[in-house]
C-alpha cells in the first residue's frame, strides 16, 4: 500500500481572496479619513447547535471554556483568541485562530486540548464533549472567510450598504450580527472601536472584497463639502 | 421597504426575510383519505382577505428562524409578530 507522502495540506490550500491581497493593501487610506482592508484567512470556525440550558450546552461550555452567548448580537470570548458568536436561539459559531486546538482553547486536560492541532480537531473535540446529548459541532472553517475593515472611516464605508444602526450606542464593540452587506449575507462583527470583521461565505468573498475596495476609493480624496 | 421585527433579532429590512404564505393552515389528519379536490385545496387554496392576514416569514439572512406575522394587506402595517407555536393574537377587525 502506498504511503501518504503529503500529510500537511496547509501548503496547498488557497484562501478565497489570496489573489486580491496586493490590491487590498494598495487600496488602504491613511490619515483622518483612513480605512484599510485585509483578509484574515483560515480562521477556525465551528458551527455549534445546542439548546441553551440543556446538558449538551453545559458540555460545550465546559470544553470551550466560555459561556454561550444568550441573545442577539452577543459574543463571548475575545476576537484575538477564541470567541463564540450568537447566530440563532440554538445556533452558535465558534471562531478561533488558525489551527486552534491544544494550546489555545479549552481548560488544561480537556478533550479539546488533546483533539489535535487542526481545525477539524477543534470540532471533533467539541463533538466528543457532546457525547450522546442532542446537538452538533461541525467544522465550518472553509465556509466563510474573514475580511477586516479598519480605520476612522470604516463605519462610513459599511454604512453605504448595511442598513443596521452601526453607531456605537447601538452597535458596541463586541457585537456580532448576521445581516446583509449590499446583497451579500455576512456576519458583521465589531472587534474594536474602529475595526470590523466581515465574514461572507467563500463564494461571495470576491464580490464583497471588490465592493468594499470600490466603496473605500472616495476616502483617498479630500472630503467634498 | 417593510421593516419587520424578528422575534429574535429585532427590526430588519424586508429583504432579509423570505415569505412563507398564510400561517395556521393545518396539515390534514389523514391525507390518504382526501379526494384530489380536497388535497388540492389544502395545497393551493389560501385566504386572500382584504385586511388582516396571519402569515409566515423566515429571517433567512439573520437567525434563520420562522415566525408568524399579522399584516394588514391593505396598508401593509405589521400588526403583530409572534413565534411559531404561539396562538394568533386576537386583533380588532379580524378576517
Amino acid at each position: 500500500m502506498a504511503e501518504q507522502l503529503l500529510t500537511d495540506i496547509t501548503a496547498l490550500r488557497r484562501s478565497p481572496l489570496s489573489h486580491l491581497h496586493e490590491q487590498m493593501s494598495a487600496a488602504g487610506v491613511t490619515g483622518d479619513r483612513g480605512v484599510a482592508l485585509r483578509e484574515i484567512p483560515f480562521l477556525t470556525m465551528v458551527g455549534i447547535r445546542v439548546e441553551p440550558g440543556t446538558p449538551a450546552a453545559e458540555a460545550v461550555t465546559a470544553v470551550a471554556g466560555m459561556p454561550l452567548p444568550t441573545g442577539h448580537g452577543q459574543v463571548t470570548g475575545t476576537a484575538g483568541a477564541t470567541a463564540i458568536l450568537w447566530i440563532g436561539p440554538d445556533e452558535f459559531l465558534l471562531v478561533g485562530p488558525e489551527g486552534v486546538g491544544p494550546a489555545e482553547i479549552g481548560p488544561a486536560g480537556s478533550d479539546l486540548r488533546e483533539a489535535g492541532t487542526d481545525d477539524a480537531g477543534t470540532a471533533a473535540g467539541l463533538a466528543r464533549a457532546l457525547g450522546t446529548e442532542p446537538g452538533q459541532a461541525v467544522d465550518l472553517s472553509a465556509n466563510r472567510t474573514t475580511l477586516e475593515l479598519s480605520g476612522p472611516c470604516a463605519r462610513a464605508v459599511l454604512e453605504k450598504a448595511c442598513h443596521l444602526d452601526l453607531h456605537p450606542r447601538a452597535f458596541a464593540v463586541g457585537t456580532a450580527v448576521a445581516t446583509t452587506l449590499g446583497p451579500v449575507q455576512v456576519l458583521l462583527w465589531r472587534t474594536a472601536e474602529l475595526t470590523w470583521r466581515i465574514m461572507p461565505r467563500a463564494s461571495f468573498a470576491e464580490y464583497t472584497a471588490r465592493w468594499l475596495l470600490d466603496a473605500m476609493t472616495e476616502f483617498a480624496s479630500p472630503e467634498v463639502p | 421597504m417593510l421593516l419587520i421585527e424578528c422575534p429574535n433579532c429585532g427590526p430588519r429590512d424586508e429583504t432579509e426575510y423570505q415569505y412563507g404564505g398564510e400561517a395556521h393552515v393545518p396539515y390534514p389528519e389523514d391525507p390518504s383519505q382526501l379526494s384530489d379536490k380536497e388535497w388540492a385545496e389544502y395545497l393551493f387554496y389560501r385566504n386572500n382577505p382584504k385586511g388582516l392576514l396571519a402569515e409566515r416569514w423566515a429571517h433567512t439572512a439573520g437567525c434563520r428562524r420562522w415566525f408568524n406575522v399579522v399584516r394588514d394587506t391593505v396598508t401593509y402595517e405589521i400588526k403583530a409578530v409572534y413565534r411559531i407555536g404561539e396562538p394568533q393574537p386576537t386583533l380588532g377587525g379580524a378576517q
